[in-house]
């Protein structure tokens, strides 16, 4: 056997994987998609009908919402661990890291046990305080799970950033805070851009934590679920997974290009 | 260390992060093993919620684990040679492949699984067998096989290894067997912890694929969040974080250490 009729071989087992399970399913699912009532104007149908447009602006509102709160916080806890060495940073690392093996389920319940009825706030403050089951909880979810996504992506760009930069900038007389702005920030935009596409692509697709705390709340993944297991519309369901799907895709393709990280979507 | 007003801003920030994410984790391990989470610690620590967790969902932690081990035989063998395959013939097409095969890291599981769904729904035989699942799960995690091994055999120098190998009359499959491997070892087994890590905490794809005689782990936890009373639904995520939280230490070292190989 030739070197080249070996190679092929190896590529064999996962050319016959792919086919069956990835290119068949994903041409299936798009066929689908068109084989409703309303062939492929379903397409059309989702931006006429109020509760999809609804859903689409609550599902890119709470992922913009995530996105920006956990590049804020994560970009600031980035910067302090890369130029910070303290006993328990090895410690906080390991906390803030923690959550990267957590299914979203598991993510919705933390939120459960912070702003559940029986949850921790209820428990410490005066009143009724219940927030789990609210936009707010499916918040904070998906802040929980985009945490560690972001911080590792900007701790990797921060680790790079060439300290005499900044000393120049000191030097030269700077405050801090043009420090910040002027050298930092500039390092780090491509790797906050790359981690920033990966948590809004993340919090759109997240059906875990959605499908433990927003059985009220009208975000696609929900959606999708009950289109399909629920009303059985199955032309819609697949509509909105091929939609949700593209976006998703076409974002961490941008992360892609900015960034070489790999970091699965799961949520 | 803490001079400024700005580092101490950085430190509340860091630090108030960690509680966010460690708090509810040290809830559920405490609610776990008290006896009444509502009158708290005073009523005492137990392991009989834990002890329930297992008569209840037994079952599906083995299922897990069987899943996990079948996964890791399934992407070993389909990824390993696969990434040599695209490592020896780097290009355009090797290139457009990859990016393919990653596909399910982007796309949203709940939108494979209506794939998978509709084209294999209707064989009975197989959408109620164990190994439809397996699909799922391998088509997740197989991205992270390829990707891990190819990054190491890319920054070999694998031609004049495998070229000194030949010379000295070792075929494709003996080359493969006795100089890729070992090389990429380092790779592999980054590789194949993050695959089994991946397996065991998949649930987007495994909701909509399993059936009610064959749960995971993640889907019972789903199942004891909504139906089960907060100790047995924290004891049983008590379970989940012993199992996932060395394996995420474990992935976390291998990678650390494949990545210094490619220093």
């Amino acid at each position: 056997m030739s070197s080249r009729q070996f190679t092929l071989l190896c590529l064999l087992p996962l050319a016959i994987f792919a086919l069956a399970f990835l290119a068949l399913p994903i041409v299936r699912l798009i066929l689908g998609s068109g084989e409703g009532e309303r062939g492929w104007g379903i397409y059309l149908q989702i931006l006429q009908t109020p509760r999809y447009l609804s859903t689409l602006g609550q599902t890119v509102l709470v992922s913009l919402a995530t996105t920006v709160a956990a590049l804020a916080i994560s970009t600031t806890a980035a910067l302090f661990l890369v130029r910070n060495r303290f006993p328990g940073r090895g410690a906080l690392l390991a906390i803030l890291t923690l959550p990267l093996a957590f299914p979203g389920v598991v993510v919705g319940f933390m939120i459960i046990l912070l702003g559940g009825r029986q949850g921790l706030v209820n428990a410490v403050t005066p009143g009724h305080v219940v927030f789990a089951y609210s936009v707010f909880g499916l918040f904070l979810g998906y802040l929980y799970f985009s945490i560690p996504r972001v911080l590792l992506t900007v701790m990797a760009a921060a680790e790079k950033i060439d300290p005499s930069l900044e000393e120049a900038a000191r030097t030269l007389g700077a405050p801090g805070w043009r420090i910040v702005l002027d050298v930092v920030l500039p390092a780090l935009a491509p790797a906050m851009i790359a981690a920033g596409a990966i948590a809004f692509a993340t919090a759109m697709g997240a059906f875990g934590t959605a499908f433990t705390l927003a059985t009220n709340i009208d975000v696609l993944p929900m959606v999708i679920y009950t289109e399909f297991t629920l009303s059985a519309n199955i032309a819609m369901a697949s509509a909105l997974s091929v939609l949700l799907g593209i976006v998703t895709w076409a974002l961490l393709l941008t992360a892609r290009s900015f960034s070489g990280a790999t970091v699965a979507a799961g949520g | 260390m803490l001079k400024s007003p700005g580092k101490l801003i950085q430190l509340a920030v860091t630090l108030f992060a960690s509680a966010f994410l460690l708090v509810p984790t040290l809830q559920s391990i405490l609610a776990g093993v008290t006896a009444n989470y509502f009158q708290g610690l005073s009523s005492g620590l137990t392991l009989k919620w834990v002890v329930q967790v297992w008569d209840l969902y037994a079952d599906s932690i083995f299922l897990s684990i069987g899943l996990a081990l079948s996964c890791l035989v399934c992407t070993l063998a389909i990824g390993v040679p696969a990434a040599y395959a695209l490592a020896r013939n780097p290009g355009r097409a090797s290139r457009m492949l990859e990016e393919f095969i990653s596909l399910p890291l982007a796309v949203p599981g709940l939108a494979l699984a209506l794939a998978l769904l509709q084209l294999y729904g209707s064989m009975k035989g197989f959408r109620v067998h164990w190994t439809f699942i397996l699909v799922g799960h391998v088509l997740y995690t197989l991205p992270f096989m390829v990707r891990s091994v190819l990054s190491v055999l890319a920054a070999i120098d694998l031609k004049t290894l495998e070229e000194g190998a030949a010379s000295l009359g070792a075929g494709p499959a003996r080359r493969f067997v006795d100089i890729v491997v070992p090389n990429a070892l380092p790779g592999i087994l980054a590789g194949a912890l993050t695959v089994v890590t991946l397996s065991i905490g998949e649930f987007n794809l495994t909701w909509m694929l399993h059936t009610p005689l064959l749960k995971t782990l993640p889907v019972g936890l789903a199942d004891s969040y909504a139906s089960m009373r907060l100790e047995v639904a924290s004891a049983y995520t008590l379970v989940f974080f012993v199992m996932i939280v060395p394996l995420l230490m474990a992935m976390q070292w291998a990678s650390a250490r494949a990545a210094r190989v490619l220093e």
